[in-house]
């Protein structure tokens, strides 16, 4: 290696990156362990993962900091994505601890795990360093180095992993896969058991009101109770249903408190609760 | 000849085998088959016998070797039989007086549903009998010695519906384990210094052997005997195995079984004539006994267990006689022998009183019987001279020889001797004579029982008279027949030796004292229950008859020095365990648990508290490893 | 400013990492914890590449994606069916295996 080529200092706008962008990914990280909804931890890492591309790039490693935006920001973090939606996108997570001194525990280790590695590279003689400029140059760039690596001195563990990632997806199909146990149902059958079950009509639809994407509000029966037959089956077992039974009651009221307002009719109802109540002892009395 | 001794043992064996084995459908038959088969061995001691007469007295041994049991190097035991003449005298014995007895039980067990096992039980206890006394060996003579153990306390818990009869089981099993303890130390020691076990090399070499040794086997032979034969300390049992049905007291507990300790120690004599120790206290158990068990027969009302101290009793004077030495041994047999006699037909007798009288055993309320079983009050009063040592008779003979043999031992312990079995002999005449008089005179006590059943005496049936009458016959003819021209001394002696000793009385001083304790001892029986009508409450009497009715409270001795002090000595073991032992154990157990408890806490299930120790444990090598740097 | 800062910065952020594992109970904010903690690595390596003038610690960062991305896939694969059989994706859940 050649001598000349160690330094002790990167280039001024590299350090104002690092600092600026190097807070960013710290904040990013804090936000994914902090954050009480899975989705804005994903965004927070995916926001993190970008900074780290960057920095990928900023050491000289230009394969890898394109790399790291395609698989894991693209994919990977989109994959995350999905399962979030999967598994409920809405529900936030308690950020309560239920394992007694799980979370001092979990500091403590954390703390001094960090620690010790910060210490430990601060007790390293890391002062200088040789760059990647001659490591790039040698085959005509970072890509072409990599490959030259890949395909002779690393072959072996890069069929290993070719071995893995199909392993993998077969794995991931297989846990994921739910084999049929019986026979499926044909039309025929389909349509003969509706005619003869509970429900010939469409199962009735969800009520709708008109603040929001009310899939999740069961619809209303005539008599005014909410029908969970409207709401849809994995709502339902999630927990997610919105009752809103009352709702419409507080609504009508609400509605008819502003009506007397504008009206002045506030006496006006004054006097008739007056008029009810001898009513009202009037009958107590013919019950008597 | 030799090969019929095996078939002295195989009979009964046969028996047993196929009247416990074989099942209801022998329940008609069992008891002729079980008789036969008695007889049969019987039969076969008779041919024997008659062989072994006309052969010269010196040579007259006969050895039969049926195979080796253990060959071990170093360790020789084998099935081999020795049938000399102490021996033939015993088969004899056993299996005349089995026989009989075993004829008297078709007759007595006639309405138990289990005879057919009752008639095993006798034949295993013939067959077991028999080979104590054939075996040529002390390890084979233990097997026997086992195998009457457990006949006894099957017959006497026969009636197991009892719970007496099952506690008197238990009980003399129990006391017999202490003496057969005694004789399996004693066979060890033979071994270890003698290197065998056989009679033959063991008798033989006995003098040359060290004085110690030979007490320490000599005494735990007694101690053997003194479980077997119901001698002082280890007596207690007899009195309750009389729960055992009649026959049963009548053949193991009063003829056979109970001299076998007499047996041992008079075919062990060379080990006893060369530890003069042991022998003393041989003398003196004999002689404690035999006023023990005669001043408990004179308190008992129940007849067979006034009987039973009897027994315990005479077997005093043969172990007394035993101890003698060369002088005792042949009479100490011939007692033995005439007793077989007379006590086994004493007992039929009684059980035939039992039978006609509703098993009534209290002797209260008996009384005036002589009209009633005829054949049973000759042949019971027969015995009961014999065994008083009426003149002429039986129990004259021997008796006397055993007291002429005691003062013949010279010295102050002569003297002494002598005297207590005098005393003996007076005490025997007092109270065989009140049994007498209680049983078969004076006037008729006995009363409707509680269900207002009145027992009918009457004559017992011939199968059980006939025994009694022979019996009756040894117990008059046997010892005239045995002591006139020294018969039994010229028959025994090439066995056990004999000397004459040196009697500072002479002979007819002895018979006279004899016959005047005799007297006097009847004469106060008379005085007591003859003239005046016997009480049916028994009144309350002296301190020593209330003792003696609890059997001079032995079982208060044992109850109050084994159990108590047992139970104190497991009761403090069980704290020592407890507090200690178990302190010492659950305290570890515990603090274990407790830790465990602890540490189990940190196995919650959740996947996050390993993560963290995982995490953790990654923290604290990291730590290492920097500190091994730093270092 | 000396590249070892990136070092610093990657201690930092697998500590924040290792923490949000133990203390986060959804499933998914837990394995992205994890995916955070290998990333903490794969911007060390890249440095220690950068620090010594050679590819071995690119090649090794690389691989590490990979098997990241397989490892995100089952992952997955298992979060999606634990849920379908427990109907919650916290880790507390599925503690199946205490006492």
């Amino acid at each position: 290696m050649n001598a000349l080529a160690a330094a002790t200092t990167t280039s001024t706008g590299e350090a104002i990156q690092f600092w600026i962008l190097g807070t960013v990914a710290v904040i990013g990280a804090l936000s994914t362990v902090l954050l009480k909804r899975a989705v804005h931890s994903a965004l927070s890492l995916a926001g993190t993962m970008i900074v780290l591309a960057v920095f990928y790039l900023a050491n000289g490693a230009y394969f890898l900091g394109i790399v790291q935006i395609v698989v894991y920001t693209g994919a990977i973090m989109m994959l995350f994505l999905f399962v979030v939606m999967l598994v409920g996108v809405t529900a936030a997570d308690s950020l309560k601890e239920t394992i007694k001194g799980q979370r001092w525990l979990a500091l403590g280790c954390g703390l001094g795990f960090g620690i010790l590695l910060i210490a430990g590279i601060g007790n390293a003689s890391l002062s200088t360093f040789e760059g990647l400029g001659a490591a790039n140059a040698a085959h005509g760039g970072n890509i072409e180095g990599l490959a030259n690596l890949i395909f002779t001195k690393y072959v072996f563990a890069f069929e290993i992993t070719g071995a893995l990632l199909i392993t993998a997806t077969v794995g991931a199909m297989v846990l994921t896969h739910r084999e049929r146990t019986e026979r499926a149902k044909t039309q025929r059958e389909m349509s003969e058991e509706r005619v003869r079950g509970k429900h010939l009509p469409p199962l009735p639809a969800p009520g709708v009101y008109a603040r929001h994407n009310a899939v999740d509000i069961p619809g209303l029966l005539p008599d005014g109770t909410p029908s969970e037959l409207t709401v849809m089956q994995t709502l339902r077992r999630r927990g997610q249903i919105r009752d809103v039974s009352q709702q419409s009651l507080a609504d009508l009221k609400a509605l008819e408190q502003r009506s007397g307002e504008r009206l002045g009719r506030e006496d006006a109802d004054a006097v008739a609760r007056g008029a009810q109540s001898p009513s009202a002892a009037e009958n107590s009395e013919a019950a008597k | 000849m030799e090969n019929l001794i095996a078939l002295l043992v195989a009979a009964p064996l046969l028996g047993a085998a196929v009247l416990l084995c074989g099942g209801r459908r022998l329940d008609k038959t069992g008891h002729w088959l079980g008789t036969v088969l008695a007889g049969a061995s019987f039969v076969v001691g008779l041919i024997l016998f008659t062989d072994m007469l006309g052969k010269d007295p010196e040579n007259r041994a006969l050895h039969q070797h049926l195979f080796s049991w253990i060959p071990v190097e170093g360790f020789q035991a084998d099935i081999a039989f020795q049938l000399d003449q102490l021996s033939m005298t015993f088969v004899l014995l056993i299996t005349g007086v089995g026989t009989l007895i075993h004829i008297y039980s078709i007759g007595y067990m006639e309405h138990d549903e289990r005879r057919r096992r009752f008639f095993g039980y006798l034949n295993l206890f013939l067959a077991a009998m028999l080979i104590l006394v054939i075996a040529d060996n002390y390890l084979l003579l233990y097997v026997g010695w086992e195998g009457v153990g457990l006949a006894s306390f099957l017959l006497i818990g026969f009636w197991q519906h009892k719970p007496t009869a099952a506690t008197a089981a238990k009980k003399a099993f129990l006391v017999n384990r202490v003496g057969d303890m005694g004789l399996s130390i004693a066979i060890m020691l033979m071994f270890t210094t003698f290197g065998t076990f056989a009679f033959g090399p063991v008798l033989e070499s006995a003098g040359e052997t060290s004085q110690g040794k030979l007490t320490a086997i000599g005494l735990m032979l007694l101690l053997a005997a003194c479980g077997k034969s119901a001698q002082v300390p280890l007596q207690s049992w007899l009195g309750d195995a009389m729960e055992g049905p009649t026959p049963v007291s009548a053949l193991i507990h009063a003829a056979t079984m109970v001299t076998a300790g007499v047996y041992l120690i008079v075919r062990s004599g060379a080990i006893f004539n060369a530890a003069p120790d042991a022998q003393l206290v041989v003398v003196i158990v004999g002689a404690v006994t035999l006023i023990f068990g005669a001043i408990v027969g004179c308190a008992k009302d129940d007849i067979k267990k006034a009987l039973a101290g009897s027994t315990m009793s005479q077997i005093g004077y043969m172990i007394l006689a035993a101890g003698l030495g060369p002088i005792g041994y042949i009479f100490a047999i011939m007692h033995l022998v005439t007793h077989g006699f007379f006590k086994a037909g004493l007992f039929l007798g009684a059980g035939s009183v039992m039978h006609g009288m509703n098993d009534e055993v209290d002797m209260r309320k008996y009384g005036g019987l002589r009209k009633y079983m005829p054949v049973t009050f000759v042949t019971f009063g027969l015995g009961y001279l014999a065994i008083i040592g009426f003149p002429g008779l039986s129990g004259f003979f021997s008796k006397d020889k055993i007291i002429e043999a005691a003062f013949a031992k010279g010295g102050a312990e002569g003297w002494i001797l002598g005297s207590v079995a005098l005393l003996g002999a007076a005490i025997t005449a007092f109270y065989m004579t009140r049994v007498m008089l209680m049983t078969f005179f004076g006037e008729k006590r006995w009363q409707p029982d509680a269900e207002g059943h009145e027992p009918h005496p009457h004559e017992s049936p011939k199968s059980m008279t006939v025994p009694m009458i022979v019996l009756a016959f040894g117990s008059v003819f046997a010892g005239g027949f045995f002591a006139i021209g020294d018969r039994f001394v010229n028959w025994l002696e090439p066995v056990t030796g004999y000397d004459h000793g040196h009697s500072p009385l002479s002979a007819a001083t002895v018979t006279g004292a004899t016959v005047v304790a005799l007297v006097v001892g009847v004469g106060i029986a008379w005085a007591m229950y003859g003239r005046k009508p016997v009480p049916l409450v028994a009144p309350r009497g002296s301190v020593l008859t209330r003792a003696a009715r609890r059997d001079l409270l032995q079982d208060d001795f044992n109850h109050v020095v084994l159990v108590r002090g047992g139970e104190h000595l497991t009761r403090s073991l069980v704290y020592v365990d407890h507090s200690l032992v178990d302190g010492v154990v659950n305290g570890t157990a515990a603090s274990v648990g407790g830790l465990s408890g602890r540490l189990r806490r940190m196995q919650n299930g959740y996947a996050r508290t390993y993560a963290v120790s995982m995490f953790g444990g990654t923290a604290v090598v990291i730590a290492a490893t920097l500190l091994m740097r730093a270092v | 400013m000396n590249p070892v800062n990136y070092l610093y910065l990657a201690a930092l952020l697998f500590a924040i990492g290792a923490s949000g594992v133990l203390v986060r109970r959804n499933a998914i904010v837990v394995f992205m914890c994890v995916e955070l903690m290998l990333n903490a690595c794969n911007l060390a390596l890249v440095t220690f590449s950068r620090m010594h003038g050679n590819l071995d610690g690119q090649i090794v960062a690389f691989f590490t994606m990979v098997v990241a991305a397989a490892e995100v896939v089952v992952g997955l694969a298992i979060i999606v069916s634990l849920f379908r059989s427990r109907h919650s994706a916290s880790v507390d859940d599925a503690s199946l295996m205490k006492l």
